[in-house]
């Protein structure tokens, strides 16, 4: 035990106090070291890119990206951290982590279950994503990871999403990214905000410019969709062009 | 934590306050309703109900007014004297008042056409008793079991949220400022101990101010700079009367829904004054309408939307204007030093 390396502990709390409560605890730990900390998911996922933490302590309530969205974007990491959630009290996220044998911690946090809570830490499956889900329905960002780093991408930026293969490609203006999900999945979470043109696209509602009719030398005519800021443009299929009518700009 | 006494003491039952807007608009509706259903059982045909009910107002509109007039000018002294006592001299009032206007109607107008003094007493010691006994009924459907009970599961909620994550900022301050941490905890003791209290009576704006700045200050403590404070109250009245715990709560909101989703923060403006005989409290606070969930909100501004009214009936108003970037609830109360 003694030879066991140092475990790397990263920190993200919104509150100031909270995280100096956890820095004090985890100084009395042998063994534990704080590799970052962090005031919401986005820094969150930026410093746990950087140095490959063994553990976080997420807080479900932070400003940004929440703890919940954190811990799915972070599964995408090189080597997927153990993830603690910490909550002062939310009943809702308490029944759904039991649940799902999610482990979390009730602030003001103990030392002897923060020690506990560590010892028995372990990489969430996928599965426990799965179910603790429904605490925070609609993602902020898509992620992508290149290079080791973690790419988030703000959803109300994708002006498309087209599947390739096993992968996305989610486009916004400046550039492209790969992401791994499902058209299905995206369309589900965002029935709002994207529309389905294609078995292969979803369009983002806000980025649609327009419609136009290509007519076509053997006389069969297809609709395209026009987009904002980018010369790109859509072709809907024969089965969602009732959507051209619906929109009608 | 609910109720740690199971007996509540209840509130007496007092005479109609006819200061209230409320409380006239049932004695007028009330004794107006009376005169036309005793013009309707006179009467055979809907024509001579109607001359029935001319010649019933006639009589009872003035004496009515009249009526109203006295017992909104006497309202404080009938209010010192116990029940019984204020209901007998409610009645020597009406039928006083009656007598009074009956000599002066002969005067003007001939003896003959006035209704006689007998019938002018009966009916309108019906209509006060019928009155009385009807307030009396509403007193006691609205207060002790049934008001009672209802202020009590209104004020019942500790706010777990905000306890555990002052306590945990508490801890962290324990040995790095050990004197705020003990100002802190002092600070949520006493805000504990008005939430626990007896919360159905009035208290004044300034005791209701004075635990404001107290929670704010253990917000400010999680918060830190993100929490930021505009106070507009140099004309608040500190006398005038308010429910309590009316306005702490929706600080609260400001600061859940308002300061806390936000990486940066935001300011909320408070704003109390007085306006002619009511008192006006502004409270508004940064809101981002498309992250937001509204559950919270409208459960706490139903308790208070619902205490006002127990307290100050037709006279007290809750309105919210939420805008895409501001969210304010304004709350117009009438200017009372008595309860």
């Amino acid at each position: 035990m003694s030879d066991a390396p140092l475990t790397k502990v990263l920190i993200a709390d919104d509150e100031e106090p909270a995280r100096n409560r956890l820095r004090e605890l985890l100084a009395d730990f042998p063994g534990i070291v704080i590799s970052g900390e962090a005031r919401n998911g986005k820094e969150a996922l930026a410093l746990a890119a950087e140095t490959l933490p063994d553990v976080m302590l997420l807080d479900i309530r932070m400003p940004e990206i929440d703890g919940i969205e954190t811990a799915g974007h972070a599964l995408k990491l090189f080597r997927p951290p153990a993830v603690i959630f910490t909550t002062a009290y939310d009943s809702h996220a308490m029944q759904a982590f039991e649940m799902n044998a999610v482990d979390y911690l009730l602030k003001p946090i103990r030392r002897e279950r923060l020690h506990n809570a560590l010892k028995k830490a372990r990489a969430l499956l996928p599965q426990q994503l799965e179910g603790i889900r429904q605490l925070r329905p609609q993602r902020s960002h898509f992620s992508a990871t290149e290079r080791g780093r973690i790419l988030l991408i703000p959803v109300g930026d994708v002006i498309y999403l087209r599947a390739e293969l096993k992968y996305l490609t989610v486009r916004t203006l400046e550039r492209e990214y790969l992401i791994d999900d499902s058209l299905t999945r995206v369309e589900q979470e965002f029935p709002d905000t994207f529309l389905r043109l294609h078995r292969n696209c979803l369009v983002a509602q806000a980025s649609i410019r327009g419609f136009e009719k290509r007519h076509e030398p053997n006389g069969e005519n297809h609709w395209l969709v026009l987009l904002k800021g980018i010369p790109e443009t859509l072709p809907v299929s024969r089965r969602q062009q009732h959507l051209v009518h619906e929109i009608g700009e | 934590m609910a109720s740690i006494k199971q007996n509540p003491t209840p509130i007496p039952i007092t005479l109609p306050d006819l200061r209230n807007l409320g409380i006239q608009l049932r004695v007028l509706v009330g004794a107006n309703l009376m005169a036309v259903i005793a013009s309707i059982l006179r009467s055979n045909t809907l024509e001579n109900a109607w001359l029935e009910l001319l010649e019933i107002s006639a009589a009872m509109q003035p004496l009515l007014l009249a009526a109203m007039a006295t017992l909104f000018v006497a309202h404080r002294q009938l209010a010192r004297l116990p029940y019984r006592i204020g209901v007998i001299a409610t009645f020597a009032l009406v039928l006083g008042l009656a007598t009074l206007l009956q000599m002066i109607a002969s005067r003007q107008f001939g003896l003959e056409s006035a209704p006689s003094l007998i019938r002018i007493w009966s009916f309108s010691s019906i209509v006060t008793g019928i009155l009385l006994a009807y307030f009396n009924l509403r007193g006691r459907a609205l207060s002790p079991a049934i008001t009672e009970a209802r202020l009590q599961a209104l004020q019942a909620r500790i706010r777990p949220h905000f306890l555990f994550n002052s306590i945990n900022a508490v801890l962290s301050l324990m040995h790095s400022d050990p004197k705020r941490a003990e100002t802190a905890l002092e600070d949520l003791a006493d805000l504990f101990r008005v939430l626990m209290a007896d919360n159905r009576q009035l208290v004044p704006l300034d005791s209701e101010m004075a635990l404001c700045r107290q929670y704010l200050a253990l917000e400010k403590l999680r918060l830190g700079e993100r929490l930021q404070l505009a106070w507009y109250v140099d004309k608040m009245p500190l006398d005038a009367l308010i429910p309590p715990l009316v306005l702490q709560p929706l600080l609260e909101n400001a600061v859940y829904h308002g300061i806390e989703p936000s990486e940066t923060g935001g300011e909320i403006t408070i704003n109390i004054y007085r306006s002619g005989n009511q008192v006006h409290l502004q409270l508004s606070n940064p809101y981002d309408a498309a992250g937001n969930n509204h559950h919270g909100n409208r459960m706490a501004l139903g308790n208070i939307r619902e205490r006002l009214a127990l307290h100050f009936d037709a006279e007290a108003r809750l309105l919210i204007k939420s805008t895409e970037k501001q969210y304010q609830v304004h709350i117009v109360i009438p200017y009372r030093t008595e309860p």
